[in-house]
């Protein structure tokens, strides 16, 4: 049965069982796959878009829930040709290293910067919990420290 | 990229190829036996093996190593660029396809074939001998990338700079020395005349492979030792980059597999009837280990595979356990080393480390398209001709029959070394199954976690005497899980130093781990000489120090991290400061690792310090960055990692089960390297070695609880 998306402001038109996982769809039927499959369950943050603007995990949620929803990919961050400052800021601060995860951390910052452009460490704490088995981690810090307040 | 092809060049003075490193390494290497150039090379006017330089003056190094993000591949070229004096905004790089031609172990033994590195009077380098026994692979792993092929993208550059050179001086009608290179630029100052290295590359081609280029004075260089952009991270910000699990082939349909699940055990059988019920299932494949769904979209080949109900055979291991296991090495060691008649104080302590997985964030993944007569497989590995021969034996294939493309690896960390391409030999023969038609096999995360070839699990029991002064005299160990090499060696002027090999085997399917025996032995080791320290009534920093007067590399490390880390400032009631010292893969690492324990026995890790003397650095924020990441990997194996074995098969499946440290617990992490000017280290692997033992230090000083079973997440920690 056909489900139609909105993927970085493109209507697509899917035809997968409704309980089908968003990541699957994105990466598989729709072609992007720089969303990425980590562990399927919702653990690990690999696969985080944003619905609506906010993080989510979509390895857990059926396609079905997001019907209707404003979809953005790591595809879709970048505005034409101008990075986003998250993804300007991952390579001034040289983050990513196998890079695998980083899809998925990247998003996950931009939507906690968009919700809160000033974070504490806690906050940042608190809302960043993706894994990186590289070991990013202070990288990551030190770049979302330097967006703040923008 | 072009087509590659075999082409030997026999004999000094040859057109290109590889006559460098023959000349430079100084030992027996067959001319031109594993160089090859592209069979447009002299349209391109290619220098040497690993350089070409085109028209347009781009200078392109081929790089036969790949990029898991340790940042090797900018790192190599940067050193060749160095060398060739190449404008860095003009150089490209190109990962070498899997072809023979491309085994690096070759140049590995060539460089240290009559050198193996005995650079404190001691063992060889394990790492570096051990990748040169892997004869014919091409191979990323061992932190050998710098040292090994670095070596040789060195010499490249320098004997590209003088055939640049060279052509430059017949075209200007002058002396090559009075000529110079620089951004890739050959200009004469008395005649003012200038060519770019793209003029010249197709005359420079003509000139003979100087045998012996002059390399360049390290206190010129302005390329190496800075801080460089890597290649591969632009595609890692906006989602383009592509790993093994990545690859979409027009027609391929995906399978999903359930494997046994005590290693060895076969598939006794199978109804495949409820998965073939199921809509977009087009097969169920038995093979002798696994059972596999192949259907038109992974998520449907995963629901089929959930209502499958495989029986499997425990291989005769149902019985194995952690427990077992490790009862078998508590019995194997025996009582603890003799220690010497008359010392006036002998401690005893053992030590035990748990399997560990290498839970890469990307879970194995292998497409493959067999045909009768030919595959071609897309995998990301550490080794694509092992990996392509793995394929091709899977499939009775000679390996001229299979084309393995290497794509990005979202991680490796030993995982995907030679040997251990299970998931290319699982995922050809179900492609096999359904030839021609393309199949991408995707492991779930249980598969990886469960289907792993983990860090073994090892055990040691150690002795240490003590004179009356507080001095040791003498420490030994009896081990069991393996270790060897660098692993086995402590730089202290301690007389006695034994260890013993007491391994039991176990079923349980192990491999190389990032820092291989170090993780354990490093452990063991330093956790030791703390306790010695604590014994004799001395500082640890200062026991350590005395006992290293030997050893000046060593004592300068240690002297560095101490000063990072202010070690001699008091701390509160609740904190406290570990440190530790390691040589791993050529490298001598020191950390300092600061924590905070409540009352309630929480653990914070405030900050690590790591100094870290591995000769020279090549590109200082990688460098860094590599350090950074070795010391989370350890924190996340020392605090909360471990896979347990139970019935015969690994308990833990996913990440709920399986912990690794995550940003809210990463504390911050300083880095400082000493540049030695000693050979080249690797960077890789070495800054996991002293984490577990600093950090259990530490703890020691904080709480007076002593550390002796890893992860610590299963001890209690409130003050004794």
């Amino acid at each position: 049965m056909a489900t139609t998306l909105t993927v970085n402001g493109q209507t697509r038109s899917v035809d997968v069982e409704p309980d089908t996982p968003l990541l699957w769809v994105l990466r598989d039927t729709l072609g992007l796959t720089g969303t990425r499959f980590g562990c399927g369950v919702a653990a690990c943050g690999a696969c985080t878009v944003h619905l609506n603007g906010r993080a989510v995990r979509t390895c857990t949620l059926p396609v079905s829930a997001a019907e209707g929803a404003d979809i953005t990919t790591i595809e879709g961050l970048a505005s034409g040709g101008t990075l986003h400052p998250v993804q300007r800021a991952w390579i001034d601060h040289q983050v990513p290293q196998c890079g695998y995860c980083q899809s998925g951390m990247i998003m996950a910052v931009s939507a906690l910067l968009d919700q809160r452009p000033n974070p504490t460490d806690e906050q940042i704490d608190a809302t960043i919990t993706n894994i990186c088995r590289c070991g990013t981690f202070a990288r990551v810090r030190r770049a979302i420290h330097s967006l703040a307040g923008g | 990229m072009g087509k590659w092809t075999r082409r030997a060049f026999i004999g000094a003075g040859t057109l290109v190829g590889g006559g460098f490193v023959l000349g430079v390494a100084g030992v027996a290497f067959a001319p031109g036996r594993h160089t090859i150039v592209s069979d447009d090379a002299e349209e391109k006017g290619e220098l040497t093996t690993w350089i070409t330089v085109t028209p347009d003056n781009l200078t392109t190094i081929l790089i036969p190593h790949c990029e898991m993000g340790q940042g090797s591949q900018t790192a190599l070229a940067m050193m060749a660029a160095e060398e060739m004096e190449a404008n860095w905004d003009l150089v490209r790089i190109q990962e070498a396809p899997a072809l023979d031609a491309y085994a690096n172990a070759y140049l590995l033994r060539a460089f240290t074939g009559d050198s193996l590195p005995a650079p404190l009077g001691r063992a060889i380098d394990y790492g570096a001998y051990r990748l040169a026994r892997w004869f014919g692979t091409q191979v990323t792993g061992g932190s050998t990338a710098i040292r090994g092929t670095g070596y040789g993208m060195t010499v490249a550059g320098a004997a590209a700079k003088e055939m640049l050179i060279a052509a430059a001086a017949e075209r200007f009608g002058v002396p090559a020395a009075e000529c110079t290179a620089t951004r890739s630029r050959v200009t004469n100052a008395t005649s003012g005349q200038a060519a770019s290295f793209g003029e010249l590359a197709r005359a420079a081609a003509a000139i003979p492979v100087p045998t012996y280029p002059a390399l360049k004075d390290p206190d010129t260089y302005t390329l190496r030792r800075t801080a460089v952009s890597r290649f591969d991270i632009p595609p890692k910000v906006d989602g383009s980059a592509r790993y093994g699990i990545d690859v979409t082939l027009p027609g391929m349909l995906y399978a999903a597999v359930d494997i046994a699940p005590v290693q060895g055990g076969r598939l006794v059988s199978v109804d495949e009837n409820p998965a073939l019920a199921m809509p977009g299932v087009e097969r169920v494949v038995q093979l002798d280990e696994a059972v596999a769904v192949v259907a038109d979209s992974y998520w449907r080949a995963r629901q089929a595979l959930a209502a499958l109900e495989p029986v499997f055979d425990d291989a005769g291991h149902g019985d194995v356990s952690s427990d077992s296991i490790f009862a078998a090495f508590d019995e194997s060691l025996g009582t603890a080393p003799a220690m010497p008649d008359g010392a006036a104080q002998v401690v005893t302590a053992d030590y035990r480390v748990p399997f560990l997985a290498h839970a890469t964030m990307e879970p194995m993944a292998c497409t493959a398209r067999v045909e009768a007569d030919r595959a071609e497989v897309w995998a990301g590995t550490q080794d694509p001709l092992n990996a392509r021969s793995t394929a091709a034996s899977a499939l009775g294939f000679d390996t001229d029959q299979v084309q393995l493309t290497n794509l990005q690896l979202g991680g490796g960390y030993g995982r995907r070394l030679p040997f251990t391409f299970d998931y290319v030999d699982l995922g050809v023969r179900i492609a096999k199954a359904v030839s021609p038609t393309p199949v991408k096999m995707v492991w779930s995360r249980e598969n990886d976690m469960q289907h792993d070839f983990y860090r073994p699990a090892a055990m040691a029991r150690f002795a240490g005497a003590l004179d009356a002064t507080g001095r040791p005299v003498a420490v030994a160990s009896h081990y069991a899980g393996g270790g060897d090499g660098e692993s086995l060696f402590m730089p202290y002027a301690i007389d006695d130093i034994r260890f013993e090999d007491r391994d039991v085997p176990h079923p349980v399917r192990v491999g190389e781990w990032r820092s291989v025996h170090n993780s354990q032995h490093g452990f063991f080791k330093e956790s030791f000489i703390d306790e010695l320290a604590h014994a004799a009534g001395k500082d640890p920093y200062r026991f350590r120090h005395e006992l290293l007067g030997e050893q000046p590399r060593f004592r300068a490390v240690l002297e560095r991290v101490a000063a990072m880390a202010d070690w001699e400032r008091p701390l509160p009631a609740g904190e406290g400061r570990g440190i530790a010292i390691a040589e791993s893969f050529g490298s001598i690492v020191a950390q300092v690792a600061h924590v905070a324990i409540t009352p309630e026995g929480r653990l914070r890790v405030r900050n690590m310090f790591a100094a870290v003397d591995c000769g020279d650095v090549v590109n200082t924020d990688t460098a860094t960055a590599q350090v950074e990441g070795g010391v989370i990997f350890g924190l996340s194996a020392a605090m909360v990692a471990e896979i347990t074995i139970a019935g015969g098969r690994v308990v833990e499946g996913n990440f709920q089960d399986h912990q690794m440290i995550r940003l809210a617990d990463a504390p911050a992490v300083s880095v400082e390297f000493i540049r030695s000017g000693e050979r080249l280290g690797g960077l890789g692997e070495p800054g996991v070695t002293p984490v577990a033992p600093a950090l259990t230090n530490a703890i020691y000083a904080a709480s007076g609880v002593r550390v002796r079973t890893l992860p610590i997440k299963n001890q209690e920690l409130r003050r004794a």
